[in-house]
């Protein structure tokens, strides 16, 4: 796609292509409206279907069925009549839903009637003693390398967090091959307690028997070290070793070359956050969620957030969620007939959701690796520990804005993405505050760094010449 | 520490990586490639100089960001390789007229 000009303005515009974005997108343009479909990375596909039309692991039961749900979505959207346009970065959306995106090196700005916010979910930063090394990484990166290179761990691989997303990225590198020599389960004793009041919606779900499918397809192969409290991660110029406390008090350490790291899935709330759309804490999660309706219009109108970036549920709701979300917007614009029933999806999603209560107090990460001890670096980028953070909230900082004037936490390339979620649990917990209370950082465009060049090389209007240009 | 799957095989690209020549597939990342080479780290860090490599590869952390034909801070999880490519990993903080 290298070279093209949008044009400078869409009916309506689509920003990712996950499932939620290629449901929205398909609904948007089948029902007429001139459809903008953009997407940071090569192909469409999302995470979870990354590189669905591409991927070099042909064997279809590596990636497994669920995977490859993602063509028939692929397809619909390419049938629909969307523009989709792949290795575009939005880097701006204002609550006017004016865009500014970045393609092959240049940037535009273009208007939308509706936009649909499909950016999906990232995994939640866990900052744990070492995880800055040169062979940590998260298990949701080593699936992205399988998906869409081929590429398999290879060495000593130690996999260590909690959730559905670290067994099934087990299961799949077994299958292609691969060699696993422990999973360190961080999932606390108590969780399944607190689980149980909502185990109904999950037995009627068929999220059960996938799980204890695979976690029998992965026990059988690999050892699994439960109740884990406490992990460091060791070596100078990279990963030597990994190094353990179980809920006894027993510490072990293991060799590793590769650590891959995960503790669920968060909603991905930038560009959200950067058109001042209205976001909650969700206490469960321990995350930001955008506050939406039940088509997933957001505070701000004309914005919809469709998919995990409206609250985590999975690749089938998301999928849902992108359908209401698209088939509101043709509604809003009044256009298309004979449009599908929004009801019965309603119905279906609410299905798909009931699961979600279980398993979001099943695989609630411990405390101590969402806030952690006051030697571990936080902010990646920046390089500043949990406890510096304390030590600034103890001296009266009263949130992450005014945390960068201190640290410069989430000042760096990241944006605070690696960090965020983690600046706000430290301060609340320093302050005993609520995190709600506490907040987030304030996100600003370009909500992604562009080269200044890109900027002044765009075209300029005359009211934003006249702002500036005295006489 | 990354290996590739027999069927991972395919049409290959010769990028350039501070200097030296190696081989990608073609549709590989350009971090994927470096991860592929046994390349690490793939940056130094800008404060206290530590070394670094991919941790997301998804577009979030920003760890892989190298220059990509002359650009600087490019994510590399985000950039496809192409042939003839130059990429120089990141070594640190950059100094004024450096």
């Amino acid at each position: 796609m290298s070279g093209q000009r949008l044009k400078e303005s869409y009916d309506v515009v689509v920003v990712g292509a996950g499932p939620a974005g290629l449901a929205a997108a398909s609904e948007a343009a089948r029902a007429g409206l001139e459809t903008l479909l953009v997407d940071e990375n090569v192909g469409p596909g999302g995470q979870i279907y990354r590189a669905i039309t591409t991927t070099p692991v042909h064997d279809r039961s590596v990636l497994g069925k669920d995977y490859w749900a993602g063509v028939a979505l692929a397809d619909e959207m390419r049938a629909s009549g969307a523009t989709v346009v792949q290795g575009a970065m939005v880097w701006s959306l204002d609550p006017e839903l004016q865009l500014g995106i970045s393609l092959s090196g240049a940037s535009q700005l273009i208007s939308a009637r509706r936009v649909v916010i499909a950016t999906g979910s990232m995994e939640r930063p866990f900052p744990i003693p070492g995880w800055t090394l040169p062979g940590v990484m998260t298990a949701g990166a080593a699936q992205t390398m399988l998906k869409s290179s081929g590429l398999l761990p290879a060495g000593k691989t130690v996999l260590a967090g909690t959730g559905p997303l670290l067994l099934l990225l087990a299961a799949q590198m077994l299958r292609a091959g691969g060699s696993i020599d422990v999973i360190l389960d961080t999932t606390p004793s108590g969780n399944l307690t607190k689980a149980l009041p909502h185990a109904m919606g999950f037995l009627l779900s068929p999220l059960l028997a996938k799980g204890l499918a695979l976690k029998r397809e992965v026990g059988r192969k690999v050892r699994v070290v439960r109740h884990v409290t406490l992990l460091a991660a060791n070596g100078e110029s990279a990963l030597k070793s990994v190094t353990y406390t179980t809920s006894g008090g027993a510490t072990a350490t293991v060799a590793a070359d590769n650590l891959l790291l995960h503790q669920g899935v968060v909603p991905n709330p930038n560009l959200a956050m950067a058109a001042d759309v209205a976001h909650d804490w969700d206490v469960q999660q321990h995350c930001w969620c955008p506050v939406l309706d039940h088509d997933g219009r957001t505070s701000v109108e004309g914005i919809f957030v469709a998919g995990d970036g409206a609250g985590i549920a999975g690749a089938v709701a998301a999928e849902l969620r992108g359908r209401l979300a698209g088939l509101a917007v043709v509604r809003d614009l009044g256009a298309g007939s004979g449009l599908p029933d929004s009801q019965p999806i309603r119905q279906r999603l609410q299905r798909e959701e009931r699961a979600r209560p279980f398993l979001d107090a099943m695989f609630e990460p411990p405390k101590s690796m969402r806030v952690p001890a006051d030697s571990t670096v936080v902010c990646r980028c920046e390089e500043v520990t949990a406890g510096e953070v304390r030590e600034a909230a103890r001296l009266g900082c009263t949130g992450p804005n005014q945390l960068k004037a201190f640290l410069r936490t989430g000042m760096g390339p990241c944006q605070g993405r690696m960090c965020g979620l983690t600046l706000t649990e430290l301060i609340a917990e320093a302050r005993q505050a609520a995190p709600a209370d506490v907040g987030h950082l304030r996100i600003r465009a370009p909500v992604k760094p562009i080269p200044l060049s890109e900027l002044a090389d765009m075209p300029v209007e005359e009211p934003a010449v006249k702002a500036v240009v005295r006489g | 520490m990354f290996k590739r799957l027999p069927e991972g095989a395919a049409k290959t690209v010769a990028i350039k990586v501070d200097g030296r020549v190696i081989e990608a597939r073609a549709g590989d990342s350009v971090a994927a490639a470096l991860i592929a080479a046994g390349i690490s780290p793939t940056r130094l860090s800008a404060v206290s100089q530590s070394p670094r490599a991919p941790y997301c590869m998804m577009g979030v952390c920003f760890e892989c960001a190298v220059t990509v034909d002359g650009v600087a801070n490019r994510q590399g999880c985000l950039t496809p390789v192409q042939e003839g490519m130059q990429i120089e990993t990141i070594k640190g903080r950059r100094e004024i007229g450096a």
